[in-house]
């Protein structure tokens, strides 16, 4: 508690909150994640529109039904969009400037976020294919932390109309 | 085609005409929320024959406090599939107030249907903690009271002015849980007499084990249709001929916790006490609220249910209790007996806020 100078009305409260919880991932997700634990990319497809979705949450926001099946993808893809992170903050782990961008895995239908390395901030464009980088087997888990970044692979840049539509 | 009977408020009668619910569970940990929604949309449609194309307009329940994450109603839309884009909103309370909303927005004229749904998981996180963030931020939530204490303490001064007994409580539980043998979604049905539930410890006094409801995951969706396009979805619209929703101050201590002035308004303006009450679903999740809510209904105490007026016959919140859905329930369970052609005339209640603060009446009746 704090008073304001001159006067002795309390002006602020300190309240502490804290709540834990058991998150439930689902069972779209499980595999998912369970994947990424062994260095895959597990998604799940929409039986109307055939879509892929990684990652998978149990319903095509599109059709409104169920995703199905476990679609292993590739672990590299097409960088659709990014943007380059010049700005500072607190408990930032990464060494600026640094690129955040919407990966397209070869074979899903959504982009993800991810970090991308190993290029200069300045040469880093739509089109650009970039594959996985895994952290060492004994450090993944149930989690995308799994994956260190996304680098460029050498292939030659996808051709535009092939990710448009996932912008 | 028959005509609705004339709604008490709004220039246009709105029905329920499907509700569906998930099982009420102590803990569904194989599911998310979209996983935990997506079969109820789909029975709430399918009861009548319709698809996602067929909805005007959807509104939900549900709070991102119970899943730990922001915007997970955004998230739970992918179990309706909004594509192409559709008119939608969301209420931070119990899926029945997301259906006041819905009946407003019918009422507008340019849309005829409307998709309501409410879902909570109870199952991850500290309800005692969680609930507590809902008081008064500055005096009373640092403290931490938990809904058990908050209900104790209503207990305590019904007790204290006379107005019900501790055999009260337990003849209410006994009957709820009794009726819920009959609900295939409940979550706690058992036939146990009022004297041998009156043989369990307090967990906290005067309330035992059996005034207290479940800890549930669940979820529930209604659809609501307005004019003729409701008697063109369903044979036997309920109609919702009376609604209203009152809020008490949140200061608790400025509350009397015997009496709830906010439903008894409520039942007011909504019409309850214009015809015979066949029957009310309330949405009362400590078994001593039950009597404060009859009361202000203006509806016979009569804990045992022996009285002309069937209490939850579902079982009520003490047999399932989905935070955010259960008010939703109440309407829904009260309307599906219009809709079977059991009964003419119901009341539904529901109730948001730490004991009884906020409380939404609704009649519904058939044609």
């Amino acid at each position: 508690m704090a008073d304001r100078p001159g006067s002795d009305q309390v002006t602020t409260l300190d309240t502490p909150i804290r709540l834990d919880y058991h998150f439930s991932a689902g069972a779209a997700a499980t595999p998912y994640l369970r994947g990424l634990a062994e260095g895959k990319f597990v998604g799940q497809r929409c039986p109307v529109c055939r879509k892929v979705y990684i990652p998978p949450r149990g319903s095509c926001p599109t059709d409104g039904v169920a995703t199905e099946g476990a679609e292993v993808l590739a672990d590299k893809g097409t960088v659709t969009t990014y943007c380059v992170v010049n700005v500072p903050f607190a408990g930032q782990s990464i060494e600026i400037p640094y690129i955040c961008a919407q990966v397209l895995l070869d074979g899903a239908d959504i982009s993800f976020m991810s970090l991308i390395q190993e290029i200069p901030a300045d040469q880093v464009r739509m089109g650009l294919r970039v594959e996985a980088v895994w952290v060492p087997p004994e450090e993944r888990g149930p989690t995308l932390a799994s994956v260190e970044y996304f680098r460029p692979n050498g292939e030659p840049d996808a051709d535009y109309d092939s990710y448009k539509a996932y912008l | 085609m028959p005509a609705a009977p004339a709604p008490r408020q709004g220039r246009r009668p709105v029905a329920v005409v499907s509700f569906a619910q998930a099982p009420n569970v102590r803990r569904d940990t194989a599911h998310n929320e979209v996983e935990l929604l997506l079969p109820v949309i789909g029975e709430v449609l399918g009861n009548l024959g319709i698809t996602k194309d067929d909805i005007g307009f959807i509104c939900s329940g549900s709070t991102d406090y119970l899943i730990g994450g922001p915007f997970s109603f955004v998230a739970a839309l992918d179990a309706v599939g909004v594509w192409p884009p559709k008119s939608e909103s969301h209420v931070e309370m119990d899926a029945a107030w997301a259906l006041y909303e819905a009946w407003v927005r019918l009422q507008e004229g340019d849309v005829d249907t409307a998709l309501v749904y409410g879902f909570g998981k109870s199952s991850m996180g500290d309800l005692g903690k969680i609930l507590a963030l809902q008081l008064d931020p500055y005096v009373m939530a640092p403290l931490w009271p938990d809904p058990v204490s908050l209900a104790a303490l209503q207990a305590r001064a019904l007790l204290d002015h006379g107005l019900a007994t501790e055999r009260d409580f337990a003849e209410v539980a006994a009957r709820s849980r009794r009726s819920a043998l009959d609900n295939p979604k409940a979550q706690v049905a058992y036939d146990r007499s009022a004297d041998d539930l009156l043989g369990e410890d307090y967990v906290v006094a005067p309330l035992r084990r059996h005034a207290l409801p479940p800890l549930t995951d669940g979820a529930a969706a209604v659809m609501l249709a307005a004019g003729d396009r409701a008697f063109e979805l369903c044979e036997r619209p309920a109609w919702i001929t009376g609604i209203d929703h009152r809020v008490e101050t949140h200061a608790l201590g400025a509350r009397d916790l015997t009496s709830s002035p906010s439903t008894a308004k409520a039942a007011e303006v909504a019409g309850v006490s214009a015809g015979p009450v066949e029957v009310v679903e309330l949405h009362a999740p400590f078994a001593p609220q039950e009597l404060v809510l009859c009361r202000a209904l203006g509806l016979p105490v009569d804990p045992t249910g022996a009285g002309s007026t069937s209490v939850n016959p579902s079982g009520g919140p003490l047999a399932a209790n989905a935070l955010m859905a259960g008010g939703l329930i109440r309407i829904g369970e009260a309307a599906a007996r219009i809709i079977d052609g059991r009964v003419s005339r119901v009341v539904a209640h529901a109730t948001s806020g730490p004991v009884l603060q906020q409380n939404l009446v609704a009649v519904l009746e058939g044609a």
